[in-house]
């Protein structure tokens, strides 16, 4: 029986500032995330402990070593009263969702990033009395050559060897960039020139199964860092992906992934689907916006990327049927057949729902109004500011102003999630302790909270398995528990 | 829905126009020249310049 796909998204935000000139990105990471931090939550530290990202999923410990990075130790690093991570990483201010139950709160607590990083840039100009603007973009890449990463994480069980969820997931990954890629003008990292391509990220990737995320990336990410029992879970680290501006494309990448691996561990995947050449592919797929390429298997059949994905979402009809599904999972499912579908007939007909082909449409119709040519500098502009998170001036906020971007959910919801958790994983506990306790907690990480009651020792309460600490679960435990005394004492009862 | 169906299609020609050639005409209504207008009020200015000096240290 496979386990309930708990899941996060961490994205890395590209960042600048609009003045000339020198410019450290560190710095600036910093000060959005100070400035926006509460004081009694900035108090409370990251828990280092538990991180080991050098651990391979493949079994073998430290093995390539990645040379620690400037994110390592000493810089920002806050936990968010919505049970989210918001640091500086690698150059870059980074938000990691708190853990979420599917796919559609997932889109809601990714969203309530983008606000965050929105309101950050507000109070770091309220800090600095500085008028120029700190300018912040959802995406991949600087288009020149230097890409930054929007990872997924999957809760999975421990006993699905590695080498089914690598095999099943290859070509999987290959192909669903044709709904979750966000569109990028021109090539990069050595890829033959080309106008316009599906995926920001694409170019970037050269390995088929790997640890590293920096270089050399691998199509399948083998880190593995729980963040959870080790004994029983893995995290699945999904480093393939585009940042997404579309909800629909969030909802769908995260939904179809999701129903992939239920059926990699129930073993439901008789089917081989393994791709002849899986790097050369990826970028073959990308650089081909009619979504007409036929892609060679391993056994020598062709399928085109929009075909492969109908293979997948008719297992996953029949595992749903067989297994069930959540209202969640059926509406995946439906938003996975209409897209499909829309890819097959007119790829266009999908500017309201897909990222890379909203932007497409939003170039064309530039070039159409002022005849420019690809290699038009407006062009990349676009490309670029497509990402700003900022609502007044990034131009995904003007097509979705405008009502031409379907929403999945309320932007109601997403305000709420600013400051609240999920209620349904361990993100409720974490976040709920913080706000209720935060002055006797020392530190915190995904799976521990360590308080400080004014007595020796410090307590530590793990929070190891994500599906508990829901609301349902620990809402009287914390109702009966008036400070961070009792609520130890309780706890230990 | 019988999604067997659809990996059985023909294969539609390469000779199809591909999305990125020859943009159309009448894709264009009034309501895109609007919005492609307000979008002009908040693209950022010096196009070339700004996408020059927006370099990133790469990340994970």
């Amino acid at each position: 029986m496979s386990l309930p796909k708990i899941c996060g998204i961490e994205t890395e935000y590209g960042i600048s500032l609009k003045t000339e000139g020198e410019f450290n990105p560190i710095l600036t990471s910093s000060l959005l995330i100070n400035s926006y931090a509460q004081p009694a939550f900035k108090r409370v530290k990251w828990d280092y402990e538990e991180e080991n990202p050098l651990r391979d999923a493949r079994g073998f410990d430290r093995a390539v070593a990645e040379a620690p990075g400037e994110d390592d130790s000493g810089l920002v690093n806050v936990i968010l009263p919505n049970g989210a991570r918001y640091y500086v990483d690698h150059a870059h201010p980074e938000y990691s969702s708190p853990e979420c139950s599917g796919a559609r709160e997932l889109v809601v607590w990714d969203k309530a990033g983008e606000r965050i990083l929105e309101e950050s840039i507000a109070t770091a100009r309220a800090v600095t009395g500085d008028t120029s603007d700190i300018l912040i973009y959802k995406n991949n890449s600087d288009g020149k050559g230097n890409s930054y990463g929007c990872h997924e994480n999957y809760l999975v069980d421990r006993r699905t060897p590695f080498a089914n969820i690598a095999k099943h997931l290859m070509p999987f990954f290959v192909t669903r960039q044709i709904f979750t890629g966000a569109g990028k003008v021109g090539a990069e990292s050595g890829a033959a020139d080309i106008d316009y391509q599906i995926s920001q990220r694409a170019d970037f990737f050269e390995v088929e199964v790997g640890l590293e995320t920096t270089f050399k990336r691998p199509i399948v990410n083998t880190r593995d860092e729980p963040h959870a029992d080790a004994e029983r879970y893995r995290r699945l680290h999904v480093i393939v992906g585009d940042a997404n501006m579309s909800e629909v494309a969030t909802f769908l990448k995260v939904g179809t992934t999701s129903l992939l691996l239920k059926m990699i561990e129930d073993d439901f995947i008789t089917d081989d689907f393994s791709l002849r050449e899986p790097v050369a592919c990826m970028r073959a797929v990308s650089h081909d916006p009619a979504c007409k390429l036929a892609c060679e298997l391993a056994d020598g059949r062709k399928l085109t990327a929009v075909e492969l994905q109908w293979e997948y979402l008719r297992l996953a009809r029949k595992y749903t049927q067989n297994e069930g599904s959540d209202p969640v999972e059926d509406a995946v499912l439906d938003k996975w057949e209409a897209t499909l579908e829309g890819l097959e007939r007119d790829v266009m007909s999908l500017a309201g729902q897909l990222d890379w082909v909203a932007k497409l449409a939003l170039l064309e119709a530039y070039r159409s109004r002022d005849g420019l040519d690809w290699s038009h500098p407006k062009l990349r502009l676009i490309d670029l500011q497509y990402h700003d998170v900022r609502r007044g001036a990034g131009l995904y906020y003007k097509l979705a102003g405008a009502g031409r971007m379907e929403r999945i959910v309320s932007e109601d919801a997403i305000l709420h999630a600013v400051d609240h958790p999920p209620e349904d994983t361990r993100a409720y506990f974490r976040g709920e302790c913080l706000r209720r306790f935060s002055p006797r907690i020392v530190a915190a990480s995904w799976d521990a909270l360590i308080f400080d009651i004014g007595r020796e020792p410090l307590r530590k309460v793990p929070t190891l398995e994500p599906t508990r600490g829901t609301k349902a679960h620990v809402q009287s435990l914390l109702d009966a528990s008036p400070d961070a005394v009792s609520l130890i004492a309780n706890l230990s009862t | 829905m019988a999604s067997g169906e659809h990996t059985r299609k023909p294969k539609p020609t390469r000779e199809e126009a591909a999305p990125t050639e020859a943009p159309s005409k009448e894709a264009r209504t009034q309501e895109v020249d609007d919005l492609l207008d307000e979008i002009d009020e908040v693209l950022e200015s010096n196009a070339e310049e700004f996408v020059r000096s927006y370099i990133q240290k790469g990340g994970q």
